[in-house]
Parts: C-alpha cells; sequence; structure tokens
C-alpha cells in the first residue's frame, strides 16, 4: 500500500513538473510566433502604431459587471462588448496581447467587491468596469488603495472618479448628462414645460438631475413639476404623472435607469398622457426588456453616444460581430466598453508596459499617459482630463418602430 | 379637479392593496397565523400568467385560470408540508417558518426566471375619460376595484352562509371544540389555504397589470402594505381588509402629491400607528376577551 501511494506521488511529481515546462515552453514559442508574425501585419484601428511600442504580452484585463440580475441587459452588452474588442486586439498579432475574465457582481456592491477579489487573485492588470454606478463606487474604493488601473464604461457618477487617480471613465459624467440634456433642449425645444421624475435615493439618478436643473436655470428653461420616487415606491407613479400633467408639462426629464422608467410610460399611457420623454443612457436596454409593449417607447428620446444605425465602417463591423456573438443589436454599454477595451490597449502601447510588470507598475504607467491619450472609438473621439471624467460629444437619438434614430427637426 | 385625480389614483392603488389584504385576513382569520409568503405567492401568479401569455400565447382568460389553479396547488402544498407540522407550535415558530416560505418562494423563483425584470403586458388596456378628457381612469382600476368588491362580498356570503364557512369559523373561534364537533380541523385550514393563494393568484394578475414590472421580489413590498392595510382595518375582519387597503392607498396618495413624495411611505406608516394607539386592534377589528 505504502509502495504504490510513493509510486503514485512520484509518478505525480513527475507529471506536475513536465506539465510546467511544457506550459512554459509553450508561452515562449508563442510569445517568439507572434514577434514572427508582427512586421506582416499593419496597424487597423489604433492611432498608436503597435510596432513602435515598447509594450508587449498578454496582459490580464479584468470585467466586472451585471451579467445576471435586474440590470444584466447592460452587464451582458459590455461584457459582449469587450470580448468583441479583445477578439479584434489579439487578432491584430500585435505584442500586446489581452486575455479577459468576466465576473458577475449582480449589480450589488459586495457582490462586487468579491468578484474584484477574485479578479485580484487572478494577478489581473487592469480592469474594464465596473458597469453600474454603485458597484463601482464601492470597487473603485478598494482599487485606488491596491493601485489597479480601472476604466468603467458606463458607471457615469462622479462618485466613481472622484479623488481615485487609478480611475478613468468612458461614459460622460451625470454632471456632463444633465447639462448635455440641458443644452439639447434649450437649443431644440426651448419652449417646453418640463416636468422632473426622479429617483431620490439613487447617486445616479439624483446627480443627473441636480446637474439638469442647474443648467436649465442658466438656460431660461421652465421646469414645472418635480416629482420623486424611491426604491420602494418605484411601481406607482400615478400621483407623479398627474401632477405632471395638470402643471401642464409636455416633457417629462426621466434620469433613471429603464425599470421604472418602463413602468412611468405604460402607466402614462393608461392615463391617456402623451409628453415627450427624455431619457439618459440608463433609459437604453428599454427595448431588450421581455414582454415590454415597444410602441409605449414611441418617440422617447435619450441621449446617448452610440448608435447602432451610424453608417460609418467600424460601427457596422462592430454590429455585425456583435449580432455574431450575442444574436442581437449592441446598445451603448456594448460600445462603451469596447471603447473602455480599446482605451487600455491604446495607453499600454503608448506606456510601453510589459505583461510582467505587476497591477501596481502598470497602473501608475497608465496614469502617467492618461492626459496625452486621444482615442477613437465607436463613441467618439475621447480626452481625458487628470481626474479621469472623458470629453466627447454626446448625441441624442428618438426611438422610432423600436429603432434609435436621429431626430429630424421639424 | 386635482384632489378628484389623486383620490382616483389612491382609490385605485388601495385597491391593490385591498385585494391582497383580503388573502392576509381570510387566512388569518380562520388558521390565525400570518402568512408572510403571501406576498411571494402573488408573485408566483403574476409569473405563471405572465408565462402563459407570452411563452405559451394562451388567451387572457385561460392563463389567469392556469395562475388560479397553480397558486391554489402552491398554497395547500405550502400549508401541509410547512404549516401543518407546526399546528401545535407556538405562533412565533410558525411565524418564522412562513418567512423561509417567503424566501423560498422568492429564491426559487429567481432560480427559474431569472432576476431580469420582466415588463407586464396590459390585459386591460385603455382608459375612461370623464369632464371632456379632464379626468381620465385607467380600465385596469376600474377592473380591480369591482374584482375586490366582487371578493368582498362573495368571502363575506361564504363565511357567513355556507357550511363549510361556518365550520371556518368554528376552527376560528376554538379549534379544539370544532373537532369535537366533528368538524375536521385539518381540511377546514386546507381549505382556507387555497382560497387565500387562489385570492393571491388574481391579485398577482391585478397588481402586475397595474404596476407592470415583473422581478422576484415583487410581491414583497405589495405584501408589507398589504399586511399593513390588514392591520389598520382590522386584521380577520373581511370589510376591515377592504376599507384599510382603500383607506391607505389613499393616504399614500395624498401625501405624495401634497406633503412629499420623500416621505409618502413614512406618512402611511405614521397613520398607521396612530391608528393603533387609539384603535389597538384596528378600524374593524374586533375585540376578543382572552380568558386567563
Amino acid at each position: 500500500m505504502k509502495k504504490t501511494f510513493r509510486i503514485l506521488s512520484a509518478f505525480l511529481a513527475v507529471v506536475l513538473l513536465v506539465g510546467c515546462f511544457v506550459s512554459c515552453g509553450n508561452n515562449t514559442s508563442d510569445s517568439e510566433d507572434t514577434k514572427a508574425d508582427n512586421p506582416n501585419k499593419s496597424d487597423v484601428t489604433g492611432t498608436t502604431d503597435p510596432e513602435e511600442s515598447e509594450a508587449s504580452g498578454t496582459f490580464k484585463i479584468g470585467f466586472i459587471g451585471p451579467i445576471t440580475g435586474g440590470a444584466a441587459i447592460y452587464g451582458t452588452a459590455a461584457m459582449n462588448g469587450a470580448k468583441i474588442a479583445v477578439d479584434e486586439i489579439n487578432a491584430l498579432n500585435g505584442n500586446v496581447k489581452l486575455e479577459l475574465k468576466c465576473e458577475d457582481d449582480v449589480h450589488d456592491n459586495e457582490t462586487s467587491i468579491n468578484a474584484y477579489n477574485t479578479l485580484l487573485d487572478w494577478d489581473v492588470q487592469a480592469i474594464v468596469g465596473c458597469v453600474t454606478t454603485g458597484p463601482c463606487v464601492a470597487v473603485s474604493a478598494k482599487a485606488y488603495e491596491d493601485r489597479v488601473f480601472m476604466m468603467t464604461p458606463s458607471a457615469s457618477s462622479t462618485d466613481v472618479i472622484d479623488n481615485k487617480d487609478n480611475m478613468y471613465q468612458i461614459c460622460f459624467t451625470d454632471p456632463n448628462q444633465g447639462i448635455a440634456s440641458a443644452d439639447y433642449m434649450a437649443e431644440n425645444m426651448p419652449d417646453a414645460k418640463i416636468a422632473i421624475i426622479y429617483m431620490n435615493d439613487d447617486i445616479y439618478s439624483q446627480g443627473i438631475r441636480n446637474t439638469f436643473v442647474e443648467e436649465a436655470e442658466q438656460k431660461n428653461l421652465s421646469v414645472v413639476y418635480e416629482g420623486t420616487f424611491t426604491k420602494d415606491t418605484s411601481t406607482d407613479f400615478t400621483v407623479q404623472l398627474t401632477a405632471a400633467k395638470s402643471k401642464g408639462a409636455d416633457l417629462i426629464f426621466l434620469p433613471m435607469y429603464y425599470t421604472p422608467a418602463s413602468v412611468i410610460l405604460k402607466q402614462a399611457s393608461d392615463m391617456g398622457y402623451a409628453p415627450t420623454f427624455f431619457g439618459v443612457d440608463g433609459m437604453d436596454g428599454i427595448l431588450a426588456m421581455e414582454g415590454f409593449d415597444t410602441s409605449l417607447a414611441e418617440g422617447v428620446m435619450l441621449l446617448t453616444p452610440f448608435s447602432a444605425d451610424a453608417q460609418d465602417e467600424r460601427t457596422k463591423t462592430f454590429v455585425k460581430s456583435f449580432e455574431e456573438l450575442a444574436n442581437d443589436i449592441p446598445n451603448q454599454f456594448a460600445a462603451d466598453a469596447y471603447d473602455a477595451v480599446y482605451a487600455i490597449y491604446e495607453a499600454i502601447l503608448v506606456a510601453g508596459c510589459t505583461a510582467d510588470q505587476d497591477c501596481e507598475t502598470i497602473c501608475d504607467a497608465l496614469i502617467e499617459v492618461m492626459p496625452e491619450l486621444e482615442v477613437s472609438g465607436l463613441t467618439g473621439t475621447m480626452t481625458w482630463d487628470e481626474s479621469g471624467a472623458v470629453s466627447k460629444t454626446p448625441m441624442a437619438v428618438v426611438i422610432k418602430d423600436g429603432n434609435y434614430v436621429l431626430p429630424t427637426n421639424d | 379637479m386635482d384632489f378628484l385625480k389623486y383620490l382616483i389614483s389612491g382609490v385605485s392603488l388601495g385597491s391593490v392593496y385591498a385585494i391582497i389584504a383580503l388573502g392576509y385576513t381570510m387566512v388569518y382569520g380562520i388558521a390565525k397565523m400570518l402568512n408572510f409568503a403571501h406576498g411571494d405567492v402573488i408573485m408566483v401568479g403574476g409569473y405563471i400568467s405572465f408565462c402563459a401569455m407570452m411563452y405559451w400565447e394562451l388567451p387572457i382568460w385561460v392563463s389567469i385560470i392556469c395562475a388560479v389553479i397553480v397558486c391554489t396547488v402552491i398554497g395547500v402544498i405550502i400549508e401541509g408540508l410547512a404549516y401543518r407540522p407546526l399546528r401545535q407550535a407556538t405562533s412565533l415558530a410558525v411565524l418564522i417558518t412562513a418567512i423561509g416560505v417567503s424566501y423560498f418562494l422568492q429564491n426559487s423563483a429567481l432560480l427559474i426566471w431569472t432576476a431580469n425584470t420582466k415588463s407586464y403586458p396590459s390585459i386591460f388596456p385603455g382608459n375612461i375619460e370623464l369632464f371632456n378628457g379632464e379626468l381620465t381612469i385607467s380600465v385596469v382600476s376600474i377592473v380591480t376595484i369591482a374584482v375586490c368588491v366582487l371578493i368582498m362580498v362573495a368571502l363575506t356570503f361564504f363565511t357567513d352562509k355556507t357550511k363549510i364557512g361556518k365550520a371556518m369559523r368554528a376552527c376560528s373561534e376554538n379549534k379544539n371544540a370544532a373537532q369535537l364537533m366533528g368538524i375536521n380541523v385539518n381540511r377546514t385550514i386546507s381549505l382556507t389555504f387555497a382560497i387565500g393563494s387562489a385570492l393571491a393568484a388574481i391579485a398577482g394578475v391585478l397588481l402586475c397589470s397595474s404596476y407592470s414590472t415583473l422581478i422576484p421580489t415583487t410581491g414583497s413590498m405589495p405584501g408589507i402594505k398589504a399586511f399593513t392595510a390588514a392591520v389598520f382595518g382590522g386584521i380577520g375582519s373581511i370589510p376591515g381588509a377592504f376599507l384599510g387597503g382603500i383607506l391607505l392607498g389613499i393616504i399614500e396618495s395624498f401625501a405624495k402629491a401634497y406633503i412629499s413624495s420623500q416621505l409618502a411611505n413614512a406618512i402611511v406608516f405614521a397613520v398607521l400607528i396612530v391608528v393603533l394607539l387609539v384603535r389597538p386592534s384596528g378600524l374593524l377589528g374586533k375585540k376578543i376577551q382572552e380568558k386567563v
């Protein structure tokens, strides 16, 4: 018995050793292959020439987002967008390759921290995430302490980036969304009587509302009514809608996610109240909601940096890859995550990082290059300031026949 | 005119609370236990009718009947497996079991239907306009109120006049004496749960068609509010549950409209506390002398 055990353990030890050599061997030959391939391939997408960069190796990129749960529409779209970007970058056969690991946070702060810890155990080198604001605030605080570079595709609150030099955004910040919405209204519908319904126990909703109201005041827009709700009262909006209607509002601004927004649209239609509804990026995803009568969303306007029916080559390719991968039309979150992966990739090229560096070294190197970086992505040409906020131009779209189209001014 | 509009919105909100409260009060009145899983049976009813309509493409009435049948079966199974073995245990043990059942149902729904929000289709679309369109009432609120009144009258008749109803009341007053009189207590209580769960299914359909979103926790907040309504009206009293529900809806609606939409829930519960201080057994509750 003892003898067999000894033989067995010796055998196991040998297997492990051989396994170790084999994997190491694979690695070296891999990188040699890529080096050999490299001169034949030319740069396709990046603004930085990968050939001139000293950056090399396979970098471990983590992704955190709600792949299940109430916000899963955002998370899965973002995850698929990130996957497409990683596949494209790896297909370039440049010196820099990316390996993506996706973790689910169910749009819950604690789960998100756990997801982050799982990624740390995996020796992650930069993170795309989190997708939603609440979890992102929680995780970014940890990542700041641990010095991990993070690029969120869609967590738009300034709380996400405030006082954290390692944290960057692809989406506009909430203040920017509020300001941009007010600016758009001032330009295109200056006489509108505006009502705002927002969720006052949610920083995303509250943040956009605050800056919107400030900007609306400066632009002399008339806000006739403001109604609030909380998570517990997000099922009945008849009172808020009745009040908005009796104050004569013909434009309702809805800075919130799509779930409560869908209830508002339905109850307004039940009441026979048909103002123009104006949403922000959280409204994106409403058309993909199971069982939702898309005719209710007809004419809803929203601010988004990405429209799947844009005609440029890059968007078309992206939409095609996305349809192959997820059998769905990509929303703005997918495009944001795609751009986030490219932004990290470009930053790695410029900074000349190598894959054997730890996340702290990479983080510092990337922070240094971020203010000078300019990335042209699906959601526009992006630059970042030192706070981590992005600057790019938002675009208003209107929902027509279940699709986003550019509004026609008539 | 605004006042009327808020009143209508309050009544339609209240009628949903009332219909859920009827189920609570029915079970409490007869079995003398708080079935905290009631809200989750409502959620199951919502999901079953949703699946019947969207996946199996059955007509609305058939899907409501499906929901009623499934919920009734679930109600009887829950009673048989979780509550019957605890018939002689303390009421606290039964209460905790009920909370357990509630979580069990929520998490099962999470596994089966996932947490993705489903949007419940309008089964009673449209609205009625009064005073040249000044006042609009959605059809679904009218249906809810009508169904609520109908159920209240039917239940009152059932417990007052029929033989089984009398047996139920006997069980509620004294289980042992009822058993000595030849009443099958277990079967009577099972029947109570069956009726309560069938009501939950109907409430689920009406709740979801008013408030359109369906997630595994859809039943919990309305469940708590309806429980409050039942206590408000006097738990165990069928007209009390109706009155409590409607009043709660109106208070909530007025609080939102005239005081603050942020404090609406706080105001609702403050009113409940005041009512209970003045009338500890609720608005229509009977004060029962306990013999010591």
